[in-house]
């Protein structure tokens, strides 16, 4: 097994958009949606406005993908770049 | 037996001949240099693009059991069998960082299984060998529920005999499949998968408008449900959550979406892809199986408002609840349309055991046979190892199915899932820090799982006559931490999964320092933080199906 050319990277790379993946969770406090009305399309509103939240997770993971796809990181400071850097992320 | 539904046997057959041509052809198909290797048979060459591994990953986690017995639980309990629903949509914004690196340190060491990582991460025999074998025990129930969900169909449409003869349609199906899952490894269901899904599609999209339309819309069909549960004598269903089940409904979707990818045939769709991107785009496109489940799931309440009634199992002698979805389509739809929606749930049963049986194999290959009966086991040996065992691992569900109540089946993947969420901190917290110690998470382990364990023995089922292992939702009542009850008298309920997880990280986290102050051996670890990175293209990448 090859040692990679300078350790390309941190343990933990982070970018600030990830945190949109926390916003899908809303959908486990019940209370929000669990009652009968407004209705849609006869639908109570339990079951709709949990098909609401699957469309918010995937604007969320989509979002993040988009954003994290070309500037996955924050380079390690004072190291020069490599050309794994300039690849990492991108679409092929 | 009953009379067969030919129109539809016909259509049925036809569409599984398919299949199995397709499952043979798939052997050669992207092929590699080789079949001898895991990379190849386990893992289809590690390189499936955005829409195979759609559709691999896709096939893989929507089973044809969760299309079937979803709408029964709607049917039978309401609202809460809608739990599917926060489940999946918060499994994939969840798993959408840890994945990736699961993913790229998988890709650059050449790992198989979630717990080949953990022995590379901990050096530790002790707690691979915990999580292999916890994986095993998890998957192989489920794979006996595939067969559940594909013999309601076979005695929908009329194979509902008694002993060996009601089986055999399924013994044939199965071993069919074998076969072709030998031969061509993850090929052969990736490549059914394209069948499969589109049928599903199909058929659902179908019948979510076309029930609703003659049933007189979704008003008449909840209006109906309403109705139903007002009579039973239960609290518990309801089409709303009351005040008791709606700790249970979220945390059961909470451990059920942390569990999903801690599956090992989860794992092997996910190291079969070709890339990080790959990953990324299908966490935002597998939400559409989320769309298509909970509609589905709504048809639970349109059997209610059809007056549909489920089969009583020749076999057992019990209604089964399971066919209501079957019996739905076989008594609203013409033969022909519900020929194509057996199909649909037939085929939809075979990718998911054909990948759970491969992923079984991978574990007991890699975690097992390599690591304590053969360490010098070559590439080759290992794949013809894997091939064996996954033939063994298929008819052990077969048999499961055959000679033990299918009851036992739906219980032991009750508690798979809480079995499999025990190996989170190994596997999925382990991917970021090594800050618990490798006997603080053996330690943890145990305790989670017999904990665990002991809480769903405690629970009974009173409506179906049972005493233990009735269910996975603990009223805080019973909640009993070494003769402390801090919940006394409540009757909220809760999943017990999160309750062993919870368990099982207070004892790692404890058991963590105490190890390090005594100064234990806390293994090797053989990665590097640029593993974790790793992606399609790298330079310097690892060699697909390379030697060691």
């Amino acid at each position: 097994m090859s040692v990679r050319g300078g350790g390309k990277g941190q343990g933990l790379r982070f970018s600030p958009w990830n945190l949109l993946l926390i916003i899908p969770f809303w959908i486990l406090i019940t209370p929000i949606y669990n009652r009968e009305g407004p209705a849609l399309f006869g639908m109570p509103f339990f079951y709709w406005f949990q098909f609401v939240g699957i469309a918010v997770g995937v604007i969320c993971t989509a979002t993040v993908y988009r954003m994290t796809r070309d500037k996955p990181t924050v380079p390690a400071p004072g190291r020069d770049l490599d050309v794994d850097d300039l690849d990492e992320g991108s679409a092929r | 037996m009953n009379e067969l539904q030919w129109p539809e046997l016909i259509i049925f057959g036809g569409l599984f001949l398919l299949v199995t041509v397709l499952g043979f052809a798939a052997s050669r198909w992207r092929a590699g240099r080789t079949l001898d290797h895991l990379d190849e048979w386990g893992l289809g060459g590690r390189k499936f693009g955005t829409w195979i591994t759609w559709f691999l990953i896709g096939g893989d986690l929507y089973t044809a059991y969760t299309f079937v017995a979803v709408p029964a639980l709607l049917f039978g309990a309401g609202a809460m069998g809608f739990f599917a629903m926060p489940y999946t949509i918060i499994a994939y914004p969840l798993v959408f960082l840890p994945l990736l690196r699961l993913w790229s340190v998988s890709r650059s060491r050449g790992y198989v299984t979630p717990a080949d990582f953990v022995r590379g991460r901990y050096g530790s025999r002790v707690l691979a060998t915990l999580v292999a074998v916890t994986g095993i025990v998890a998957t192989m129930p489920y794979i006996a529920l595939q067969l559940v969900g594909l013999e309601s169909v076979l005695r929908t449409m009329g194979f509902n005999a008694g002993g060996l003869l009601g089986h055999l349609p399924l013994l044939i199906a199965f071993v069919i499949l074998a076969v072709y899952t030998y031969q061509s490894g993850l090929r052969a269901p990736a490549l059914i998968a394209f069948v499969k899904d589109t049928l599903i599609y199909v058929v659902i999209i179908v019948a979510v408008l076309y029930l609703p339309a003659k049933l007189g819309g979704w008003d008449s069909i909840f209006s109906a449900a309403e109705a139903k549960f007002a009579e039973t004598e239960s609290t518990s269903d309801g089409v709303l959550l009351n005040p008791n089940n709606q700790l249970q409904y979220a945390t059961l979707a909470l451990g059920s979406a942390l569990a999903l990818f801690l599956y090992p045939h989860a794992a092997t769709g996910v190291l079969a892809s070709r890339g990080r991107n790959v990953l990324k785009r299908n966490m935002s496109a597998l939400p559409a199986y989320s769309v298509l489940l909970g509609l589905l799931a709504l048809l639970g309440f349109a059997a209610v408002a059809a007056g549909t009634e489920a089969l009583t199992n020749a076999a057992t002698g019990r209604v089964d609840t399971n066919t209501i979805m079957p019996k739905l389509f076989d008594d609203m739809f013409p033969s022909w349309f519900a020929g194509i929606a057996f199909a649909a749930i037939g085929i939809g049963a075979l990718v998911p055991a054909a990948i759970m049986s491969i992923a079984a194999a991978n574990l007991w290959t890699r975690n097992v046979y390599k690591e304590f009966l053969r360490r010098d086991a070559t590439p080759a040996q290992e794949a013809k190892q894997a091939k064996l065992a996954s033939l063994i691992v298929k008819f052990g569900a077969v048999a499961f199915i055959l000679f033990i109540d299918p009851q036992f089946s739906i219980d032991l993947q009750l508690i798979g899932g809480v079995m499999i969420l025990q190996t989170l901190p190994a596997v999925a917290i382990a991917l970021y820090t090594r800050w618990f110690h490798v006997w603080g998470l053996i330690a943890g382990w145990f305790v989670g799982m017999f904990w665990g364990l002991s809480l769903l023995y405690g629970i009974p089922n009173p409506a179906a006559g049972k005493e233990h292992f009735g269910g996975s939702a603990l009223a805080l009542d019973k909640l009993n931490i070494l003769g402390w009850q801090p919940f006394a008298g409540s009757q909220v309920q809760i999943y017990v999964g999160i309750v062993a997880l919870v368990a099982n990280l207070v004892v790692a986290a404890v058991v963590t320092p105490l190890a390090r102050r005594a100064k234990v051996f806390n293994g090797t670890d053989s990665t590097e933080p640029a593993d974790y990175h790793a992606d399609e293209g790298d330079k310097d990448l690892r060699p697909i199906a390379s030697a060691g």
